[in-house]
């Protein structure tokens, strides 16, 4: 299967099954597209037909032997030799717990009226994760790792700072036995930015191997949702901290982290805020709401959000080019040493190599099912024994999911996110298609991009 | 004149052999958190050279 598209001044033909990519001027992007189904002589006619005035029969010829030698090197028309071995390829990866989301609070500073975390409570009642519940939590991440070095550990809520005391006795003890243990702990802080403080930040800056800073870019947008408990806006009182913490982290990494609804699908100019504000590793993600939200985003918002994927991924070039280059978390993609085959098959890894853990120590698939009691997967103390739903979550794969069958991106999404599946199609196996409209304009978007700048390079 | 140019990507072929070490970073756990894909991860086996 070949994906070819035009974008950004560029030609891009992608070989699904390999991972090549070619750039190509017109002439062999339409051999390219015609040599799939066609044969030699028929594509040599077709190409002559639409190409005569530009090239002559020998330079089409002259083609068709390169295409024919990138087809005998396997780098195009690449047969998927995957699908009859993707239960044995994810296999290899799964057995082993190696990522944990930890809410350490289920309660918020904020009020957020799009949150899918139902303001920090997931359908539940207000609570905090006790350092005894936390600590075992992190040993059972160790207990049930196998070999696996590096640790992630996400400290989540609601609002994380909002239980900061137990952060930091979690993060001392998982530095006290990571070595005797053979791992490599790394911790995100997700946070709303009300609490940060400078103690906070030297904390943060210290331990923690990435912070997701949540702001949604222009103060009006921002402050139309993410408000407090009176109502009130928070981005004049979380901008200069945020601000403060990026200056302080000393090149490590962060994200600001912005969530656009039906309100805003011109979501790029919140980018340029961000931006105008001196953030430069951005992300910018949909809003998870039922479609029958106000708040969710239509039909007739999509083409104005691939336009605005296709402008930002202008934008970066552009930027780059002018020596001011940001990244932005969708288009930072790494052709030459990027994620193996069994990654790609394997997908997000939720239920499996990836839970959430609740305050009260419940284990489940991820941080978008917890509340949902039927996909609880048992606790920190059992470990798992709801065995038949990790069972679901183990068996899929991107070739158990019927919509992918067909789908050139499916090596580069994986599959999907499970959650996304379950709540637009009532199975993690099945499929989120507005949601994969827009993962596949951001790929188009993320290769022509690192395309852009490859040749640049040279 | 060069009609197709080739860009250096990782075959996904050859990293069937030797690839699956499970390193890498749980798909959507550091950051977008709503919206999984592997596209940005990256590879941290300390062989991928090789791969």
């Amino acid at each position: 299967m070949i994906h070819s598209y035009k974008l950004g001044g560029l030609n891009i033909v992608i070989d699904v099954f390999s991972g090549s990519i070619h750039l190509v001027d017109d002439v062999a992007y339409d051999i390219i597209s015609l040599y799939e189904t066609k044969t030699r002589e028929e594509t040599a006619a077709e190409a002559l037909r639409l190409h005569g005035g530009e090239v002559t029969a020998d330079e089409i010829d002259e083609c068709l032997d390169s295409v024919e030698t990138l087809k005998e090197a396997g780098q195009l028309y690449t047969p998927d030799i995957y699908g009859d071995k993707a239960d044995t390829l994810k296999a290899k990866t799964s057995g082993v717990v190696k990522a944990l989301c930890l809410h350490v609070a289920h309660t918020c500073n904020l009020c957020c009226s799009y949150c899918f975390a139902g303001q920090g409570r997931y359908s539940g009642e207000r609570a905090l994760m006790s350092f005894e519940t936390g600590r075992r939590a992190l040993d059972f991440l160790i207990e049930n790792s196998g070999s696996r070095r590096n640790l992630e550990v996400d400290f989540f809520g609601g609002e994380p700072l909002m239980n900061f005391d137990v952060v930091k006795r979690l993060v001392e003890y998982a530095r006290s036995v990571e070595g005797e243990k053979g791992k490599n702990f790394r911790f995100t802080l997700t946070t709303n930015g009300v609490l940060i403080d400078d103690e906070v930040i030297d904390f943060a800056n210290r331990e923690m191997s990435n912070v997701v800073l949540s702001l949604d870019g222009r103060r009006e947008v921002h402050d139309r949702f993410r408000v407090d408990h009176a109502g009130r806006g928070s981005w004049d009182r979380i901008v200069p901290k945020f601000k403060r913490l990026v200056e302080a982290r000393g090149g490590k990494n962060y994200y600001i982290r912005g969530t656009f609804t039906h309100m805003n699908p011109d979501f790029l100019e919140d980018i340029k805020t961000m931006l105008d504000l001196g953030f430069d590793e951005l992300s910018m993600e949909p809003v998870v709401c039922p479609p029958d939200d106000p708040l969710a985003l239509t039909e007739d918002d999509l083409p104005v959000v691939l336009e605005q994927y296709e402008r930002l991924a202008d934008l970066i070039v552009s930027r780059r080019e002018e020596g001011r280059p940001f990244t932005f978390y969708h288009y930072m993609i790494d052709l030459e040493e990027g994620p193996c085959i069994y990654k790609r098959i394997s997908g997000c890894g939720s239920g499996c190599e990836y839970l959430a853990v609740t305050p009260d120590g419940q284990l489940y698939p991820c941080h978008q099912f917890v509340g949902d009691e039927k996909f609880r997967l048992g606790d920190v103390w059992e470990g798992v024994t709801n065995t038949e739903m990790q069972a679901e979550f183990a068996a899929s794969n991107v070739y158990t999911k019927p919509a992918c069958e067909d789908c050139w991106a499916k090596l580069w999404c994986a599959g999907g996110c499970a959650a996304n599946s379950y709540h637009a199609a009532g199975s993690v196996n099945g499929c989120y298609e507005y949601g994969c409209k827009l993962f596949r304009r951001r790929l188009e978007c993320a290769i022509m991009a690192e395309a852009r700048r490859m040749l640049a390079d040279e | 004149m060069e009609r197709i140019k080739t860009l250096k990507t990782r075959s996904l072929c050859k990293s069937a052999k030797n690839g699956g070490c499970g390193e890498c970073q749980t798909s959507c756990q550091s950051a977008c958190k709503t919206s999984c894909g592997i596209a940005n991860q990256k590879c941290e086996s300390k062989e991928k050279k090789s791969k």
